[in-house]
């Protein structure tokens, strides 16, 4: 195999990260709705630590899309 | 296969407008410099054409309240009545990265050999925005508090065994706010860029490429609108994410914990 489809198969196993963070963001905004319908008069209180939440775990989607776009545009060296 | 390459990282290489050199020096006006100074005559236009002080607001000078009225709540809440002095620096960050995110999808590219940039999608821009908001966290820090400005790094309550093991981690997750904040933004706005010019490149290659193309490229169509819409979010929640992590850090160096 040579290097640079090696480069392009290593960009596509970068990028399932994503996709692990997209089940977290998910996940924060899905909680978060389930216990506002619970008590919609709390909800609002709540907005900023949602979106704390939200970019915690977006972060780390987009620590892994940099890391896939880092091997993908790599000089391919040796 | 002979199409021309649609080459989705072009959109953010910085060209120079006017070079200009001091020494070894390249401070060149780029393109970057060019929607930076877009982006402010904006900001001067809109809060100019709201700040009358008129008894009976009218609409533009309720879009103008609203604006400030949301950042003001913002710092209120999280930082309480001394965050005050720093609502005007959050809201010039919220302003500006809002309205540079937004001007990066205005789709001047239908003019030929023209098209927008992005300022917010190069770490140089979001990386000086954090550090600024991190210096700003420090110097506060230790003008209040002095070295018991350290004493952050130890949760109130921590029993002293556990604080050999928690003051590191403390240490390294304050360390590394600059770089998260700057990273997060920047490479939320590269990463929607990117999608976007991929999907119109679908879209060209496929009603390019015959009946079966066709379909590709209605369907591509349909996605880049959906996605479009989705970037206006990540825009206005990229923006508040920054200012809103700013309030909060503040928050630490102002009141400890």
């Amino acid at each position: 195999m040579d290097l640079s489809s090696a480069q392009v198969i290593g960009a596509g196993l970068a990028a399932i990260g994503v996709g692990a963070a997209a089940i977290g963001v998910g996940n924060v905004f899905g909680s978060f709705l389930e216990s506002a319908l619970r008590n919609p008069a709390a909800a609002d209180g709540q907005q900023g630590r949602l979106f704390i939440g939200f970019a915690a775990a977006e972060l780390l989607g987009l620590i892994a899309f940099a890391v896939a776009m880092i091997i993908l545009y790599a000089p391919p060296s040796a | 296969m002979a199409e021309a390459k649609i080459d989705p990282m072009h959109q953010f290489t910085v060209e120079r407008i006017v070079p200009l050199h001091i020494g070894p020096y390249d401070i060149s006006f780029t393109n970057s410099s060019l929607w930076l100074f877009i982006a402010l005559a904006l900001i001067f236009a809109f809060m100019l054409q709201g700040m009358k002080r008129q008894l009976v607001p009218g609409r533009w000078q309720v879009a103008v309240e609203g604006l400030t009225g949301f950042v003001d709540d913002m710092v209120r809440v999280n930082i309480g009545p001394e965050g005050k002095k720093f609502m005007p620096y959050i809201f010039s960050l919220f302003v500006l990265i809002l309205t540079a995110n937004l001007l990066g999808l205005f789709p001047l590219a239908i003019i030929p050999g023209q098209h927008q940039f992005t300022t917010t999608s190069h770490f140089s821009i979001t990386g000086v925005l954090a550090v600024m908001s991190f210096s700003i966290v420090l110097i506060v820090g230790f003008a209040r508090h002095g070295l018991k400005f350290f004493s952050l790094f130890v949760p109130h309550g921590t029993p002293l065994p556990m604080a050999f093991l928690i003051a590191p981690i403390e240490f390294i997750s304050f360390m590394v706010r600059p770089f998260s904040l700057g990273l997060r933004l920047f490479v939320a706005m590269i990463a929607g860029h990117i999608l976007m010019e991929v999907f119109g490149s679908f879209i060209v290659t496929g009603f390019n490429g015959g009946p079966l193309g066709w379909g590709v490229g209605v369907l591509s169509m349909l996605f880049i609108i959906f996605v479009t819409a989705l970037e206006l979010l990540v825009c206005a929640i990229q923006a508040y994410v920054f200012a809103l992590l700013t309030t909060l850090y503040l928050n630490d160096a102002i009141n400890l914990h």
